[in-house]
């Protein structure tokens, strides 16, 4: 039998990700792939399975989906409403989807972006190297209600465990380093920038975000006049009437407006999972402060698979979960259809 | 020639981001320095310095990528500069395997409508500016913003025209834009703060085929003034008409 997920109902904007493509920059592709890279290691992590596997990434809600055959599968990134045949199941774990079996996922109830992970990974082509969709550049596309998404032969087996759900999907403090631009900007500008309170608009895809704030924007003297340079995800680019945007790992590959800084590594999974209206502040941090970061981000992907412990089944906790979770289950259908 | 561009800019080094360096062969865009930066780009990666991830060049410079916790900056700054000290770069030679492109294009008309206002901007009659640019032989200085997508110059001195102060909402893919003496070609659609002048129909982008990327950094490409119904004949051509000679 074909291994395969049917897509019954799906968020708009539903696209396959895997770690994107290194290497295209000279072409004009930037690297695209899962917008939390993060969140694409946890699934990993949690089917005990490579991290090349190609996982749906669900932006602000999920769907309704049905196996073709008996699988495993794991939910990451910012928690959702979801239920199997029904029974609610724990988000930030992997479980046994038998075939048939219905599995509903409604809305977030913090962050932006989920994953829904499958043992073996979902087996579309690969395009320069690469499954991901990368929208802005036409490679691949969206998913949509009634595809069928094939996944790759599974040799795991492991099911039935999670991992601690961590604090990055309400938005808070992103760390910034200089860039190459950033003494275009005053340091009164900067200093200012960092004292702000922003809100993420409405506005963001898989490129970028706007960053809102009260009061006068954060433009720059030398103006609309400096040559295109390489844009690096985590720049935040000043447009001409001063508002910061947020350039992120599907953004173009060069552009002429003036960066004011770049968010770091570490800090980017935050900065993705940022709903709309959460709130960020930036802080500058040494190149030092920023590599030692980065070394406990990466310690932190390595660990992952340790980290992750058996579900607990308390029989009576899994009653209470159960009445709670049914009550909001019928709640994010509505709502959902009113976002669909 | 050489000695002169080589006084007038020393290539410098900064840090791009935490996994990234710049070395820009110019503060503004000049023949030299786009020469420079095609030919240090690829030194670097024919150099294969252990921890380089990714390296491209842009208008006049090169963005190297690397993983920071492999490969320290100061290392790589040293690496970069003993590269820099091999050779004039700013005299380098053009990359291999240049072509010659002639690309069939509608000037203005309802598929290009900023051409007048474009051609007024630079202070030329239309037809003037048509022929200007029709005959500008022009040459890709680097691929960026989106998949296979070029920018082409220099144009005459008239044109250089500032881009727009508000983004034309959506050019078609094959639009061709110009502002700062230069042209950009699109791959796709995509919005725009430079004037719409022309259209072709040529794909720049082809991710399903085994060359996806039609052009190249280095090749010469000239926009030949055709009719409406002459492009309309090659608008299931994915290389729009364009006739391609090798250049030696």
């Amino acid at each position: 039998m074909i291994r395969a997920l049917k897509l019954h109902r799906i968020a708009p904007g539903a696209s396959v990700q895997d770690r994107g493509r290194v290497g295209y920059r000279a072409f004009g592709v930037s690297t695209g792939g899962a917008a939390d890279p993060l969140a694409l290691a946890e699934g990993a992590a949690l089917l005990a399975q490579s991290t090349d596997c190609a996982a749906l990434e669900l932006p602000g809600s999920g769907g309704v989906f049905e196996a073709t055959a008996a699988l495993r599968i794991a939910l990451t990134g910012a928690p959702m409403r979801v239920a199997l045949d029904g029974v609610p199941l724990v988000w930030n774990a992997s479980h046994a989807m038998p075939a048939g079996a219905r599995l509903e996922i409604g809305g977030a109830t913090s962050g932006s972006y989920g994953y829904l992970h499958v043992g073996g990974g979902f087996d579309l082509p690969q395009q320069l190297g690469s499954r991901s969709a990368h929208l802005a550049a036409g490679i691949g596309a969206v998913v949509q209600a009634g595809d069928t998404l094939p996944i790759a032969e599974d040799r795991g087996q492991a099911v039935g465990f999670c991992l601690p759900l961590d604090n990055r999907f309400d938005g808070g403090i992103l760390r910034l380093i200089q860039s190459f631009q950033t003494d275009l900007f005053e340091a009164a500008t900067r200093e200012r920038f960092t004292d702000t309170p922003f809100s993420r608009d409405a506005r963001a895809n898989r490129m970028g975000m706007r960053l809102d704030s009260e009061g006068e924007g954060f433009a720059t003297s030398v103006g609309l006049n400096i040559l295109s340079e390489s844009i690096l995800p985590g720049d935040i680019q000043i447009t001409g009437d001063g508002t910061p945007y947020l350039l992120l790992w599907e953004s173009q590959t060069t552009g002429g407006y003036p960066r004011i800084a770049t968010v770091i590594p570490a800090d980017l999974p935050r900065a993705v999972q940022t709903p709309a209206g959460g709130v960020l502040r930036f802080r500058f941090v040494t190149r030092d402060e920023a590599l030692e970061a980065e070394r406990k981000r990466r310690d932190h992907l390595r660990a992952l698979p340790k980290l992750r412990t058996p579900l607990v089944r308390d029989p009576s906790q899994i009653r209470d979960l159960l009445r709670y979770q049914l009550i909001s289950g019928v709640t994010a259908g509505d709502s959902q259809d009113e976002e669909e | 020639m050489t000695a002169d561009t080589t006084s007038l800019f020393e290539p410098v080094i900064r840090p791009a981001g935490l996994n990234g360096v710049l070395v820009s062969f110019g503060d503004a865009l000049s023949e030299p320095g786009n020469r420079a930066a095609l030919a240090f780009a690829e030194a670097v990666a024919r150099d294969g310095i252990d921890g380089v991830e990714d390296c491209a060049p842009s208008l006049v410079s090169v963005f190297v990528q690397f993983d920071p916790l492999h490969l320290g900056l100061d290392a790589l700054t040293a690496r970069l500069t003993d590269l820099l000290a091999e050779r004039d770069w700013y005299a380098a030679p053009m990359p291999d395997g240049r072509r010659f492109i002639r690309v069939p294009t509608v000037y203005g008309t309802d598929l290009a409508p900023q051409l007048e206002e474009a051609a007024q901007a630079a202070g030329l009659s239309v037809s003037d500016a048509i022929s200007q640019l029709s005959d500008a032989r022009v040459r890709v200085q680097t691929i960026g913003f989106a998949p296979g997508q070029p920018y082409l110059g220099l144009l005459p001195d008239a044109w250089d025209i500032p881009r727009q102060t508000a983004l034309t909402k959506a050019v078609p893919g094959g639009a061709l834009v110009v502002a700062i003496r230069q042209f950009v070609l699109f791959s796709g659609s995509s919005p725009t703060g430079w004037r719409h002048i022309g259209q072709t129909h040529l794909k720049l982008f082809r991710p399903a085929s085994d060359a996806p990327f039609f052009l190249r950094p280095g090749d010469e490409v000239q926009f030949v003034h055709v009719t409406p119904d002459e492009l309309a004949r090659h608008a299931n051509d994915p290389d729009g008409g364009a006739v391609i000679e090798a250049i030696r």
